[in-house]
């Protein structure tokens, strides 16, 4: 048994670390966010020469045959600093379908240039009325010549915008399937999410793609890349969660009322006691979700351990956020305090991928 | 980073829990599947045959008979205790008494107290409340004064303790009494003192808590005579040693084992109770998703107390104020589960006592209210949970 980061593991949460808070600081972010699409070049090849892009897959493409746990700290960075490159996206999302479930020639297409940071991608899956009903698709496949024919509409794609790439359910004859369809083929209707990242709609009409993995073998890969995901956004909201508590505690130790530091206040002192439990909490979950995400003995050991993390996240993210807000007073409502675009991230991830609500049905169903 | 544990900390679980298997008497392992009072009996018959197989007291020295575990097999040993449904180790000798005088004691101190504590001979309890010392310890107002004659020097002390659990049961106290009373700082002046509980002078009354049951007591000292040789450490140091022992007191207070052992219960019970609409509680989403936050909760606990240890293994630094919210977060879920235990039975909840001991009395949904209402206790007593948070306040926090 052991909690800590390896030493690679850490060296690289701390590069990523010191790279974020030097050139991706709440300015730079700004500007960033404001910037037409909404997320930098010149960041994305940083991340990728960090070796970020590459982390989580096989050597045999480049990469570093690194897991979750490896990424955790990686992620962790990302949500203090709320990162809105559309890393998760390319790499926690739509490559870990290529990787986990496509072809030996398909890999070798697609996921160098993953790596290199040449192709960024999407998972575009959810559809109107399915909330976070991962089996719930209408959208259709066809044969057509050696390939296939999309045809459905996607909603709420995360990072659709500067995708390359859209890996996208979608049903055959023989069931839920996946297919990688170029950019070209999709049409996006892009958008600012609540958390100032870019996503999108994105609607296909008898586009050409090709076919990941098995037909009508999707939903246990799907279940598999959405934990993966899942685990790794627990990890992001950690690191959110941290710049929270320590911003509002700083916060404490200086905002003065009535003649002294708002800190002396029990009533203050005591939330912020449990923000901080709160916080402890979650990393504890997130440990987990990460471990288990990788080493799980099967699909249902996995599940349950990211269900019940996530569930946790979910409570803690809000419960954090909330009292982050309000232990800044009206500071913390205006868009100039880094706090409520934190607030803002947090209060997204307590529903992506499914909030606590559904996980909690989950976990029970398992 | 892995959470799981390694092949040697599975083979010494595994030797606990077979060992558990064959070794807990099944009198005991009935009256604690019941909820029922344990008597002073029980309880020194599990310590005895802990103590015969030298697992009574861990973390002591291995000459006074510790076993030389890491803090991880501790937390293995004490999980798997609670997971077994074991009765509690009572912590007033083993855990505190016990490392004070370990630590403060004179050798012929050790000599004369370790053994008793250890065998289980000698039954103590705690006194340090007082009615007008909870939260505010220091405060406190039992009186020790000095003086001498031909049996020697000795202390007299006049003054109340409340609070005193199992105090009806035991052999000897340990006080904490003022001899000072002129010092401006009211953490000085204070003396940390063993008492016979048979010396004259020393009356015990129960305090019946609202569940009926009889676990407290008030202790009155009147001109209660007491050998100087009884003192612990230096007239006037007792805080240092109060200190040192409320280090100990707060390690075990996450009750991870008894509380999965509760939550397996409930889990297994809820499915055989009937919901309003006729179909097992436990498919309730309402209950259901009320039981899973709590499994959640536990889990995060538990993980939580894991890295705390493997922080402490590596450091080897005694665990810092952050223990405090293993005393929050693990007496709020016993709380949450003894309230759902008595929610899943509905109104079954609310038969009492038996008026003509009727046989067909159920004897255990009846307990699952009393054991709600006793619950109450845990997040007051072994510093309240408002206490905990200030100590995280002050010291994690810098508030």
């Amino acid at each position: 048994m052991n909690f800590d980061y390896n030493e690679e593991q850490q060296l690289l949460a701390d590069s990523v670390r010191r790279f974020l808070s030097k050139d991706y600081g709440f300015e730079a972010r700004r500007k960033i966010v404001a910037s037409k699409d909404g997320w930098s070049p010149a960041v994305w090849s940083q991340l990728a020469e960090m070796g970020l892009t590459g982390l989580p897959f096989s050597p045999d493409y480049g990469g570093f045959g690194g897991g979750a746990v490896d990424l955790m700290g990686v992620m962790e960075a990302a949500g203090d600093a709320m990162l809105v490159e559309p890393y998760l996206a390319t790499v926690g999302l739509g490559a870990q379908f290529v990787a986990r479930a496509g072809s030996d020639s398909l890999k070798k297409a697609i996921l160098p240039a993953v790596v290199e940071g040449k192709l960024k991608m999407a998972f575009a899956h959810t559809e109107k009325g399915a909330r976070y009903n991962l089996s719930k698709v209408d959208a259709q496949a066809k044969k057509a010549g050696s390939g296939w024919e999309i045809t459905g509409e996607k909603f709420v794609v995360l990072g659709a915008p500067a995708a390359d790439m859209f890996v996208v359910s979608a049903k055959t004859d023989k069931g839920l399937s996946l297919f990688l369809i170029k950019k070209e083929s999709a049409k996006v209707k892009a958008y600012v999410t609540l958390d100032e990242q870019r996503a999108g709609d994105v609607s296909f009409s008898k586009a050409q793609g090709e076919l990941i993995g098995t037909e009508g073998g999707a939903m246990p890969v799907i279940e598999e890349v959405m934990d993966f995901a899942t685990a790794l956004i627990c990890a992001e909201a950690v690191g959110a969660m941290k710049f929270a508590c320590d911003t509002t505690l700083e916060y404490l130790k200086t905002r003065k009322q009535f003649g002294v530091t708002i800190g002396t206040f029990q009533a203050l002192q005591h939330r912020m006691v449990d923000m901080y439990v709160s916080y402890e909490q979650a990393k504890s979950m997130a440990c987990l979700a990460a471990s288990k995400a990788d080493g799980a003995t099967d699909a249902k050991d996995r599940a349950r351990a990211i269900s019940a993390a996530k569930i946790k996240i979910s409570d803690n993210a809000r419960h954090i956020s909330q009292e982050a807000i309000q232990l800044h007073g009206g500071m913390g409502m205006t868009e100039e305090m880094k706090v409520s675009h934190t607030f803002r991230r947090l209060t997204v991830i307590a529903q992506q991928f499914g909030d606590a609500d559904h996980h909690l049905a989950r976990f029970a169903s398992l | 980073m892995d959470l799981s544990y390694s092949q040697e900390e599975s083979a010494f679980r595994d030797e606990v829990r077979g060992w558990l298997k064959t070794n807990l008497p099944q009198n005991l392992r009935d009256k604690i599947a019941n909820y029922e009072e344990l008597g002073r009996e029980d309880l020194m018959q599990w310590h005895k045959i802990l103590a015969k197989k030298g697992w009574v007291a861990p973390s002591w020295p291995k000459e006074f008979g510790g076993t030389d575990w890491n803090v991880i097999q501790r937390y293995i040993f004490e999980e798997e205790c609670g997971f077994a449904g074991t009765p509690p180790l009572i912590p007033f000798g083993l855990s505190m008494c016990g490392p004070v005088i370990l630590r403060f004691g004179t050798p012929e101190q050790k000599k004369r107290f370790l053994p008793g504590i250890y065998n289980g001979d000698v039954f103590w309890c705690q006194g340090y409340s007082e009615p007008g010392s909870g939260s505010d310890l220091a405060s406190l107002k039992t009186k020790a004064e000095r003086g001498s004659d031909k049996s020697g020097d000795h202390y007299i002390v006049n003054g109340q303790k409340i609070w005193t659990t199992l105090g009806h049961f035991a052999d000897w106290i340990f006080c904490l009494v003022r001899t000072d009373s002129s010092l401006s700082k009211r953490q000085e002046g204070i003396s940390f003192l063993l008492i016979d509980m048979k010396t004259s002078g020393i009356t015990v009354r129960p305090l019946i808590l609202m569940d009926g049951g009889h676990e407290v007591n008030e202790v009155f000292f009147d001109n209660v005579k007491v050998p100087a040789e009884n003192l612990i450490f230096e007239e006037g140091k007792g805080w240092t040693v109060a200190k040192y022992l409320l280090g100990h007191e707060r390690m075990n207070t996450g009750r991870i084992g008894a509380s999965k052992r509760e939550l397996a219960k409930l889990t297994e019970f809820a499915a055989r109770q009937t919901g309003d609409n006729g179909k097992p509680l436990i498919e309730d989403a309402r209950f259901r998703d009320k039981l899973t936050r709590v499994e959640v909760e536990l889990m995060a606990l538990e993980i939580t107390n894991l890295r705390f240890l493997d922080q402490m293994r590596r450091s080897g630094q005694p665990p810092g104020a952050d223990v405090s919210m293993l005393k929050i977060k693990g007496t709020e879920i016993q709380q949450a589960l003894t309230e759902l235990s008595m929610q899943a039975v509905g109104p079954m909840a609310q038969p009492f006592k038996s008026v003509a001991n009727d046989p067909d009395f159920d004897e255990f949904t009846a307990g699952l209210a009393p054991r709600y209402c006793n619950f109450r206790k845990t997040t007051i007593y072994a510093g309240s949970n408002e206490i905990q948070r200030n100590i995280i306040s002050k010291m994690t926090l810098g508030l």
